[in-house]
C-alpha cells in the first residue's frame, strides 16, 4: 500500500549552466520553490534586520551615547519593525505555507500558480523598493532617506510638513506593492485548501497547519485591504492635496490609528496563527501521539480569527477614548486570550502521557511553550486599560511583543526549519550545530527580552534614542543589549548549518521522523508533480493508518 | 488486510470540491469589500466635519440614469451568460456587449458630474474633507468600473472572434461575479453618499 | 498497539533537564525581584511602582492585582509543563512501542475553558472599576486647571485660571486628601501626537491635534516629577523631557505670583544684557519667543518671559547655565540634533549680549 504513494524517483539534471539554472527559479511557477524563494528572501531579511536591531541596541547600551545621530536611530526602529514584520514574518510564513500545504492535502500545487509567482515577486519588489529609499528617499530638499515615522506612521507626522523628502513614500509604496503580493497568496492558499484537498481529505482531516493557513490567508483578505486602503489615503493626502489624515483642514489623526490598528492588530494574529500550525504539527510527531483536542484546536483557531478584529483600539487606550470604549477593548483583549490559553493546555495536552523526544525542532517548540505562555501574560496585563495607560509605549510593550514574535513565533520558525529541511533538500540539519543555535539563541533571547520588561514598568518610553542617566535604566539596558550578541551568534550558526548540511548533511530519506502527515509519504526533495499518485486518505494521520494497519485511526476519530 | 479496509469509512464519489475561479473570485471580493469599507467609514466619519467649502447637500445630484445604466448592465451580464449555457453565441456576444455599453455610459456620466462638480462647483479633492473624501470613495469605485471593463472587453474580443463557446460559460461567469460586486459596491456608495450624506 | 521502530532518542539526566531552563529560572527571578523592590519615596525614578498620586496609585493597585494572577497562571501551567517535559521523556530504556493514542477529552476542555473565562470576569471587573475611577472621576471645586499643549520638542504649559504660561517645567501645588487641589491638565497638541507620562503622578495620555484629551493627577508629596514624551513625535522625542515641581501650597502661590509677572523692565545697569536685549528684539527671535511687556509676543517656541527660574533648557537637554543657554543659541544641534531652534549664526559678542539679556529674565 505505501509504495503507492511513493513518487518515482527522479532523474539527475545537474548538467545545465549557472545561467539556465537561476532562469529556472526566476520563472518559476511550482509552489516548492516559490516556498524556497520566499524563505530565502525572509531570511536575508532577518539578518538585515538583525543588523538594524543591533545597531540601536548598541546605541542604547549606555546613556547619551553618540554611536548613531538620532535621524539614523529613527530611520532604524522604522526599519528594523517595518521590515521584520512585512518582509521577514509574512514572507517566510507564506513561503512555508506554500510550501507544505499542497503537499500536505495531497494536491499537485496550488490553485493559481502563476498568481504564486506574481505574488512573490510583487513581494519581493515591494521590499527592494523600501529599501531603495536608503539611497532615494532624499527628494527636493535633501531631506528624507530611510522612513523615520515608525512602522505605524502616526498621522500627522506622515504628512509632507512634517516628513519631508519622499521616506514615507517609500514606506507607503513599498508596503502597498508587498500587500498585493501578501492578498495575492492568501487568495491563492485560500482556493488551493478549499478546492484541491486529494480524496477522502474533508475539511475535518485535513492537518492542523492546514487549517492554521487557512484561518491566515481567510485573516489575510481582511487585515491588509485596510492597510492598503489607509496607504492610499496617504498617498492621496500627500500627493494630491487631500485631508484625510490633515488636522488643520478638520482631518483626524485618530481615524489613521483606528486604520492602521484594524491592520495592525489582526495582523499579529495573522503572523502568530501559522506559528501555532507549526507547533501543532511539530509536538504531537515528537511526543509520538496525536494532537489533543483537534476539534478544538480548529474552533479556539477559528474564534481567535474573528476576535482577533474586535480588540483593535488596545493599542489606542491612552488616546483618550471615553471609559465605555476603553472597557470595551479591555474585555475583547481578555476574551482574545481565552481560545489562545486553549491551545497552550491542548499542546500539554498532547506531550502528557506521550514520549517526548528532544530533537532539534521538540526543543525550539518547547521553547515556544514555555515563551509564548510568558508573552501572552504580559498581553494580559496590558489588556487591563488602566495598566496600559502606565505600560503603553513603553520597552513594558517593546518587550512583550518581542517575546510574542522572537521567543514565540520566530522560535516556531527555526522548529518548522528543522523539521522540514529535511523534506525540501534532502538532507539532515546536523542535529549538534541545531543544539548550539538552540541554546545560545535562548540565552541571548532572554537576557535580551526578559530584562527589557524593566526599564519599562521604570518609566523608559519607546523610540528614544538616547535616554537621561539617573533614571535607573542604564543597568537594564547593558543586560539587553549584551544579548544580543547570543542571538546574532547563534543566527550564524544557523544559516552555518543550513550551509554545511546541503552539502554534507546525512541523507534524509523520505520521513526521517516518523511522522504522520501526507508530505512524508513523497521523497525528499518531492518530484515537481509531488505525487505518482493523488492519495486518497481516511482520517487525519493517512501514514499512522498505513504505519499501523491493525489500529488505524480512523476507528476513533 | 481487505477486512480492514473494508471497514474504512468511504470517501463520497465523485470528489468534488468547488470550483477554483469561483472561490478565488470570492476571496478577491472579500478583500476589495473590505478597502472599500475603509474608504466609506472616512467618508461617513467626515459628514459634516468640513471646516469651509461646499457641502453636498449644495452640491450633489442625485445620478438616477448612471445608477439605473450600472444596475442594469448586471441584468444583461446575467442574460448573456444563461445565453452563453444555452450555447447561444450571438445573443450572448450582444449582451456582453449592451453591458459594456451600459459599463462606459455610466463612467462617462461619473466623469460630466466631476467636470461639473470641478468647474462648476468648484470642488476639488483638495477643497475640503468632502471632496477629499467624495472624490477617493467614487473615484476608487469607477477605477474598479475601468478595470471591470477592460476584463469584459479582452471577453468581447474573442467573442467577435468567435472563440467564446459554450464550454466557456463557468469562466466568464466568474469574471460576471466581479461585475456584480462592482454593482452591489455602488449601491452602497450611492446609498452613503447621495441618501445618508446629503 | 503495537508500532514499528520509531526515532531514537537518549533519555536525558533529571538533572540536565533542570539545568536546561535555569537561564530562564534566573532571568524571571531576578527581573520579578527587582519589580517589587521600589526606590525610595523621594527618588527620581519615574517607576510605576511608587505612585504618589490617586490615578497611579490605583493603577498600581490594579497592577498588584493583575500581576498576582498572572504569576498564579504562570506558576501552574509553568510547572506542568516542566513536568511533562521531564516525566513524559523518552528514556534510553525505551521499548519504543507508541504511547496510548489518546485524542481528545471533553471534559478537560471544557475545565479549561471555563476556568480562563472565570478568571477574566474578575479580571475585567478590577479594571472596569479602576477605569471608571481613574477617567470619571468628579471635578473638585479647588482644583487647578492647566492646559498643556505638545509642540515639536517641548511642552508649553497655560494655566488659564493664574495668568502663567511657561514652558516644560511644569509646577503644581501638592494635594491633601482632606481638602484635595487636584491638578487638571487639558491636552492639546499644536503639530503631531505627544504623550504626557510622569510615571509617578498617572498613566499617560496622549496630545493629539484637532483633538482635547483630559487628565489629572493630585501628588500626595512635594518634590520633583520625572518624565517624558511617550508618543513618537519626530527626531527629537527622546529628548521631549517633563519636570513636575509639586510645591507646597504657599511655595506654589509665590510661584504663581512671580511667573505671571511680565519681565521686570531689565535696569539697563547692565550693558551688557541692554545690549543683548536689542539683539533679542531686532533678530528674528521675537517670531518664535514671548517675553511679556516686551514686543516678543512669537508662540512657537517657549514663553522665555522667567527663563531662569526653570533649572533645565531645551526640554530638559541640558541643565540651565549661562554656558549651555550660548551653546544653545549658537548650535543647538550640538545639545540636540534635529530641534526646530535655528542656529542663529551671531557673532562671538553678540552672543555673549543676549546670553547676559537671558540672564536676566529671572
Amino acid at each position: 500500500m505505501a509504495s503507492e504513494t511513493l513518487a518515482i524517483a527522479p532523474t539527475g539534471l545537474s548538467t545545465r549552466s549557472l545561467a539556465e539554472r537561476l532562469h529556472e527559479w526566476a520563472v518559476t511557477v511550482d509552489h516548492k520553490r516559490l516556498g524556497i524563494l520566499y524563505i530565502g528572501y525572509a531570511l536575508v531579511f532577518l539578518v538585515i534586520g538583525g543588523v538594524e536591531a543591533t545597531i540601536m541596541r548598541v546605541q542604547l547600551a549606555v546613556p547619551n551615547n553618540h554611536f548613531v545621530s538620532p535621524q539614523v536611530f529613527n530611520r532604524m526602529f522604522t526599519m528594523h519593525g517595518t521590515t521584520m514584520i512585512f518582509f521577514v514574518a509574512m514572507p517566510i510564513l507564506f513561503g512555508f505555507s506554500n510550501y507544505t500545504v499542497p503537499l500536505m492535502i495531497g494536491a499537485r500545487d496550488m490553485a493559481f500558480p502563476r498568481l504564486n509567482a506574481f505574488s512573490f515577486w510583487l513581494t519581493a519588489f515591494g521590499g527592494l523598493l523600501l529599501y531603495f529609499s536608503f539611497i532615494g528617499g532624499f527628494g527636493l530638499y535633501g531631506a528624507g532617506s530611510a522612513p523615520d515615522v515608525g512602522w505605524f506612521a502616526y498621522a500627522p507626522l506622515t504628512s509632507k510638513v512634517f516628513s519631508l523628502g519622499h521616506s514615507t513614500d517609500f514606506w507607503t509604496l513599498g508596503l502597498l506593492v508587498s500587500g498585493f503580493g501578501s492578498i495575492g497568496t492568501a487568495v491563492n492558499l485560500v482556493t488551493t485548501i478549499v478546492c484541491l484537498r486529494c480524496p477522502g481529505m474533508t475539511m475535518h482531516r485535513m492537518p492542523l497547519f492546514a487549517w492554521m493557513s487557512l484561518v491566515m490567508s481567510g485573516m489575510v483578505l481582511f487585515v491588509i485591504s485596510p492597510l492598503t486602503a489607509a496607504q492610499g489615503m496617504i498617498c492621496i493626502d500627500r500627493y494630491l492635496g487631500a485631508h484625510f489624515f490633515d488636522t488643520q483642514a478638520g482631518g483626524s489623526a485618530v481615524i489613521w490609528m483606528h486604520f492602521f490598528w484594524i491592520f495592525g492588530h489582526p495582523e499579529v494574529y495573522v503572523l502568530v496563527i501559522p506559528a501555532f500550525g507549526f507547533i501543532s504539527e511539530i509536538v504531537p510527531v515528537f511526543s509520538r501521539k496525536p494532537i489533543f483536542g483537534y476539534p478544538i484546536m480548529v474552533a479556539a483557531t477559528v474564534a481567535i480569527g474573528f476576535v482577533s478584529f474586535s480588540v483593535w483600539a488596545h493599542h489606542m487606550f491612552t488616546i483618550g477614548m471615553n471609559s465605555y470604549a476603553n472597557s470595551f477593548f479591555a474585555i475583547t483583549t481578555m476574551a482574545v486570550g481565552i481560545p489562545t490559553g486553549i491551545k497552550i493546555f491542548n499542546w500539554l495536552g498532547t506531550m502528557w502521557g506521550g514520549k517526548i523526544i528532544f530533537k532539534t525542532p521538540m526543543l525550539f517548540c518547547l521553547g515556544f511553550l514555555f515563551q509564548f505562555l510568558i508573552a501572552g501574560l504580559t498581553g494580559i496585563m496590558l489588556s487591563a486599560a488602566p495598566f496600559d495607560w502606565q505600560l503603553s509605549g513603553s520597552y513594558f510593550v517593546i518587550a512583550h511583543f518581542h517575546y510574542v514574535i522572537v521567543g514565540g513565533i520566530l522560535f516556531a520558525i527555526f522548529a518548522a526549519f528543522y523539521y522540514w529541511f529535511p523534506k525540501m533538500s534532502g538532507k539532515m540539519l546536523n542535529e549538534t550545530l541545531g543544539k548550539w543555535h538552540f541554546w545560545l539563541f535562548v540565552i541571548g533571547f532572554h537576557l535580551t527580552f526578559d530584562f527589557m520588561h524593566i526599564p519599562g514598568l521604570l518609566g523608559m518610553p519607546r523610540r528614544i534614542y538616547t535616554y537621561e542617566p539617573g533614571r535607573g535604566w542604564e543597568i537594564w539596558n547593558k543586560i539587553c543589549s549584551l544579548g544580543v550578541f547570543f542571538q546574532a551568534t547563534a543566527i550564524l550558526i544557523f544559516v552555518g548549518n543550513m550551509a554545511w548540511s546541503y552539502w554534507k548533511g546525512r541523507d534524509a530519506g523520505n520521513d526521517p521522523w516518523d511522522a504522520w502527515t501526507l508530505e512524508w509519504s513523497t521523497t525528499s526533495p518531492p518530484p515537481v508533480y509531488n505525487f505518482a499518485d493523488i492519495p486518497s486518505v481516511y482520517s487525519r494521520r493517512p501514514l499512522w493508518d498505513l504505519k499501523h494497519p491493525e489500529d488505524p485511526d480512523w476507528k476513533y476519530e | 488486510m481487505a477486512s480492514v479496509t473494508s471497514l474504512a469509512p468511504t470517501i463520497e464519489s465523485p470528489w468534488a470540491l468547488p470550483s477554483r475561479g469561483r472561490v478565488g473570485m470570492f476571496c478577491l471580493i472579500a478583500a476589495e469589500s473590505a478597502i472599500f469599507t475603509i474608504f466609506v467609514v472616512a467618508y461617513v466619519f467626515y459628514i459634516g466635519k468640513s471646516l469651509n467649502g461646499p457641502t453636498p447637500t449644495e452640491v450633489l445630484e442625485l445620478p438616477i440614469f448612471n445608477t439605473i445604466c450600472l444596475l442594469s448592465s448586471s441584468l444583461t451580464i446575467h442574460f448573456a451568460i444563461r445565453a452563453l449555457r444555452q450555447n447561444k453565441t450571438g445573443l450572448f456576444s450582444a449582451l456582453w456587449f449592451t453591458t459594456i455599453a451600459l459599463g462606459a455610459i455610466f463612467l462617462i456620466g461619473t466623469g460630466r458630474e466631476w467636470q461639473r462638480l470641478i468647474y462648476e462647483r468648484g470642488l476639488t479633492i483638495q477643497t475640503n474633507l468632502f471632496g477629499t473624501t467624495y472624490y477617493s470613495l467614487i473615484g476608487l469605485h469607477a477605477f474598479h468600473v475601468i478595470v471591470g471593463l477592460l476584463g469584459l472587453s479582452i471577453v468581447m474580443a474573442f467573442a467577435l472572434g468567435g472563440r467564446v463557446k459554450q464550454e466557456h460559460a463557468e469562466r466568464v461567469d466568474v469574471l460576471s461575479l466581479y461585475w456584480h460586486f462592482v454593482d452591489v459596491v455602488w449601491v452602497v456608495v450611492f446609498t452613503v453618499v447621495y441618501v445618508v450624506g446629503r | 498497539m503495537k508500532s514499528e521502530p520509531t526515532v531514537r532518542a537518549p533519555g536525558r539526566p533529571r538533572l540536565i533537564q533542570f539545568a536546561r531552563w535555569f537561564p530562564v529560572f534566573v532571568g524571571i527571578l531576578t527581573a520579578s525581584s527587582s519589580i517589587f523592590a521600589e526606590p525610595p519615596a523621594n527618588s527620581l525614578i519615574p517607576s510605576i511602582f511608587s505612585p504618589d498620586s490617586t490615578p497611579a496609585d490605583h493603577i498600581y493597585g490594579l497592577a498588584l492585582f493583575v500581576l498576582s494572577i498572572t504569576t498564579v497562571i504562570f506558576v501552574v501551567v509553568f510547572t506542568l509543563l516542566l513536568y511533562a517535559t521531564v516525566k513524559f521523556r523518552m528514556r534510553r530504556s525505551d521499548d519504543h512501542r507508541e504511547p496510548p493514542q489518546v485524542y481528545g477529552s471533553n471534559q478537560i476542555e471544557l475545565a479549561w475553558t471555563v476556568i480562563p473565562v472565570l478568571i477574566v470576569v474578575m479580571l475585567f471587573l478590577a479594571t472596569a472599576r479602576v477605569i471608571a475611577q481613574v477617567q470619571d472621576a468628579d471635578r473638585s471645586p479647588d482644583s487647578i486647571d492647566v492646559t498643556a499643549i505638545g509642540h515639536q520638542f517641548w511642552w508649553e504649559f497655560r494655566y488659564p485660571g493664574l495668568g502663567v504660561v511657561t514652558a516644560n517645567e511644569l509646577h503644581i501645588p501638592v494635594s491633601d486628601s482632606v481638602s484635595p487641589t487636584p491638578t487638571f491638565l487639558k491636552l492639546l497638541s499644536a503639530d503631531t501626537d505627544h504623550s504626557f507620562w510622569v510615571p509617578r503622578l498617572a498613566g499617560k495620555t496622549d496630545l493629539i491635534p484637532n483633538r482635547v484629551n483630559q487628565m489629572w493627577i493630585d501628588p500626595h508629596h512635594t518634590g520633583l516629577y520625572l518624565g517624558q514624551c511617550a508618543q513618537y513625535c519626530g527626531t527629537q522625542h527622546a529628548l521631549m523631557l517633563l519636570r513636575v515641581y509639586v510645591d507646597s501650597r504657599s511655595d506654589f502661590d509665590a510661584w504663581v505670583r512671580s511667573q505671571s509677572r511680565s519681565a521686570v523692565a531689565v535696569a539697563l545697569t547692565n550693558a551688557d544684557a541692554a545690549k543683548g536685549r536689542e539683539i533679542f528684539e531686532a533678530t528674528s527671535c521675537i517670531n518664535c519667543h514671548t517675553v511679556r511687556g516686551t514686543v516678543a509676543d512669537g508662540r512657537f517656541g517657549p514663553d522665555l518671559t522667567h527663563l531662569m527660574s526653570r533649572e533645565t533648557i531645551a526640554a530638559g537637554a541640558a541643565t540651565n547655565t549661562p554656558a549651555n543657554l550660548k551653546l544653545w543659541i549658537e548650535d543647538p544641534d550640538a545639545i540636540k540634533p534635529g530641534s526646530l531652534m535655528p542656529a542663529m549664526r551671531l557673532t562671538e559678542q553678540d552672543l555673549n549680549s543676549l546670553t547676559a539679556y537671558m540672564e536676566t529674565l529671572r
